[in-house]
């Protein structure tokens, strides 16, 4: 059966979605000087990962996937507690979160 | 008792001795620390009677005591054995060296009781007699080459004992390093020998001695015997290794006593004793050793002779007694070697502790030019040296007298001696007779040259006693040894000694029978000659005291040459030791530096330079280090898809 793009919701859309919402993460987490920005971005391309991971799932029938998104999950909450607790240590300090700030973390 | 347990405390009393006081080497207490060690080698001594007195015991064909503590190497047909023997030759040896040891250890005591490192002096003196006693008992030639690295060592550590004077400390250095020359060829001696017979064992080797006589100058029996020899002249200072015997006087004067003249220096004829059976078939060696030790004795007597500081007297008399030694065992006369080996060793001790009393008393003056008349107010000393004087100088009945007499006679008399070698050891018999005397006259008798601001006094009774006792002995000992033609004279006193070594020492082959009346010409001859000698001396010294510098003066070129010890030393810096240094200075500068060092700074400065590069990509900025991750991705993921 010949698949429509437009109108047949397959695999191929769902990585497709994927694949975008990773790069505007990725050009995010590059691009963007501020902190809080950043850490969206990482939030953003971690569920990217997770929507291919749920497309893989039901499309193989499998819940392995499944399992590892709420895997992805609990490490995302907490990544998000992590980097803005080191945000609001970089704001308190500076009064500002610019990412630039954080080369005073280095050795 | 056991022989394994008395072995054992023989072996380990010394080194207990060197444990403790090497343990508290800071400590100054000098009685504390002479107590121990002297109480150390006393056991060892006690052992050694002991287990002398069973030898005794045992049927004269059998007198053996062969202790195995453990199987040390045993690498295919390479087999040595921590075991230890005692035989007619090495039980004389530990007497000697025990007994000596423990009066010198006593003399010692009171000797250095004002130096800061008596307690490391007296745990190096221990060190020294472990050592001394592993050479003599070990049972195989390795066994022996640890106690003779060992005792080396030891003399190192002794001779630079005050370190702190560059010129002792150089002292040291030169001791170690003329004996690792002859070290090296003892080491080739004992590879010539192993590939030959296939063991190092000392009774096996002799066991397996060939029964006729290699006379090929290449024959690898020969080679080996040289090569040993070789190892001898470096530890006990014939030439051309002896350069350092002088210089180690450098040390304390016990140290002289008991390592530079009883005990280590007469370590390389112990040797050629213990191996007598393959030295006597090979002539060849058997020449070289006579006559390097004939001519060393006429060198060092006749160096003896110009010498004004005490101690040097008494060392160049060493290397010439060394000497007369070499003569005996060269000619084949293994028992009159050991004999002068055993009567030296109580004359010299004595005779150098003396000088460390008068050295005492002086407060270290050690010039004999500054010295004279010091016979009323040391008579004690000035007593026993005189009967160290009359032993060495050979006059009858005393010590020195009869192991001379039989080393002069059997290098006559044996088919290996010559009437040169002889005459030789006569002419240096007389040199002996005159610097002896010279240096009684000098130092007890005459006028007294004594600084005003010295006042010399007796030594006190730990350093007198150990003097009391050499001297005896120095007098009644070569009573064991009394020659055939006297024995008979005076009515059948039998040669102990003799007979004692007759079942460990080969005859010498071809041996004519003896005329007696031409061994007394020949031994009043020699006594003769040291008898004029010893009175020119006197009336040079004593009566007129002029002549001996007109007579130097007459003769000034021979006599400088003679008074600077003929410029050996610095022949031998002109010819090895500079150039030597020269080309390793040239080897440090263009190989070392110019290569080896090279190689390892190009090397790290690639590193640093790599290292450099890299650490300009950690800059610190997270966002370059998430694009760094992003472009890593990138590659790897086009990597996966174009393949």
């Amino acid at each position: 059966m010949q698949n429509n793009f437009f109108t047949d919701i397959s695999l191929n859309h769902y990585l497709v979605l994927s694949s975008i919402l990773f790069v505007i993460g990725m050009a995010g987490v590059l691009l963007r000087r501020n902190v809080i920005v950043i850490l969206m971005s990482i939030e953003l391309m971690l569920n990217a990962v997770n929507i291919s991971f749920i497309a893989f799932s039901k499309y193989t029938q499998n819940v392995d996937g499944q399992i590892m998104v709420f895997f992805v999950m609990t490490i995302a909450a907490a990544e998000a507690a992590v980097g803005l607790a080191l945000a609001v240590t970089i704001f308190k300090r500076f009064k500002e979160v610019n990412i630039k700030f954080f080369e005073h973390l280095r050795g | 008792m056991d022989h394994s347990i008395l072995m054992a405390v023989l072996l380990l009393s010394p080194f207990v001795g060197f444990l403790i006081n090497g343990v508290r080497y800071r400590q100054p207490t000098y009685k504390i620390s002479g107590g121990i060690a002297t109480a150390a080698v006393f056991i060892s001594f006690i052992c050694s009677v002991l287990l002398f007195s069973d030898l005794v015991g045992m049927p004269a064909d059998q007198r053996k005591i062969h202790v195995k503590f453990f199987e040390w190497l045993n690498v295919d047909k390479f087999k040595v054995d921590a075991a230890f023997y005692i035989d007619q030759i090495s039980g004389i040896m530990i007497l000697i060296i025990t007994g000596v040891g423990t009066l010198i250890h006593l003399f010692s005591t009171e000797y250095m009781h004002h130096d800061k490192g008596v307690t490391k002096y007296f745990a190096y003196l221990n060190l020294f007699i472990f050592n001394m006693l592993i050479l003599v008992l070990g049972d195989s030639l390795l066994t022996m080459f640890v106690g003779w690295e060992g005792v080396g060592l030891c003399s190192y550590l002794l001779i630079g004992f005050w370190f702190t004077d560059k010129d002792k400390a150089a002292a040291g250095m030169k001791a170690f390093i003329t004996n690792r020359v002859g070290d090296a060829a003892f080491l080739l001696g004992m590879f010539i020998l192993f590939s030959t017979f296939g063991t190092l064992n000392i009774q096996e080797i002799n066991g397996l001695a060939p029964t006729t006589v290699e006379t090929s100058w290449m024959g690898a029996l020969t080679l080996g015997t040289m090569f040993l020899f070789i190892g001898a002249t470096g530890k006990s200072a014939q030439i051309p290794l002896y350069v350092w015997l002088p210089d180690a006087m450098a040390g304390p004067t016990p140290v002289s006593a008991l390592i530079h003249a009883a005990t280590m220096v007469t370590a390389g004829i112990y040797m050629i004793v213990r191996l007598n059976p393959i030295f006597i078939m090979t002539p060849n060696t058997m020449l070289v050793i006579a006559i390097i030790g004939a001519l060393t004795a006429l060198m060092a007597a006749s160096i003896g002779i110009t010498q004004w500081d005490i101690k040097k007297v008494l060392a160049y008399s060493t290397v010439s007694q060394l000497g007369y030694m070499f003569l005996a065992v060269g000619v084949g006369a293994f028992g009159a070697g050991l004999f002068h080996v055993m009567t030296h060793a109580f004359f010299k001790a004595l005779m150098f502790l003396g000088s460390g009393s008068v050295i005492h008393a002086m407060h270290e003056e050690q010039d004999i030019r500054k010295m004279g008349g010091l016979k009323k107010y040391m008579p004690i000393t000035h007593w026993t040296f005189f009967l160290g004087w009359l032993a060495i100088i050979g006059i009858p009945p005393f010590a020195g007298f009869f192991s001379k007499d039989e080393i002069l006679w059997m290098s006559f008399h044996s088919p290996m001696g010559h009437p040169v070698l002889w005459a030789v050891g006569v002419v240096s018999a007389g040199m002996t007779a005159f610097y002896m005397t010279r240096l009684m006259c000098l130092t007890f008798w005459g006028k007294s040259r004594v600084p005003k601001s010295v006042h010399p006094h007796e030594s006190p009774a730990m350093m007198t006693i150990p003097l009391i006792v050499l001297a005896v002995l120095s007098v009644i000992g070569g009573w064991i040894g009394i020659p055939e033609v006297i024995g008979h004279t005076f009515g059948h006193i039998p040669n102990y000694l003799g007979e004692w070594l007759s079942p460990v020492v080969r005859p010498i082959p071809n041996l004519a029978e003896a005329d007696h009346s031409l061994e007394w010409a020949l031994m009043g001859t020699s006594l003769g000659v040291a008898s004029i000698c010893a009175f020119i001396s006197y009336h040079f010294y004593v009566k007129s005291p002029e002549i001996p510098g007109k007579i130097a003066n007459s003769i000034k070129p021979v006599y400088e040459l003679v008074f600077k010890k003929y410029l050996v030393d610095e022949l031998y810096f002109k010819t090895i030791i500079n150039p030597l240094v020269e080309v390793s200075r040239k080897i440090w500068y263009f190989i070392d530096v110019n290569f080896i060092d090279k190689i390892t700074y190009v090397l790290a400065d690639l590193i640093k330079g790599g290292g450099g590069v890299t650490r300009s990509l950690q800059t610190g900025n997270v966002q370059i280090y998430a694009m760094y991750i992003a472009i890593g991705l990138v590659i790897a993921l086009s990597v996966i898809i174009i393949k």
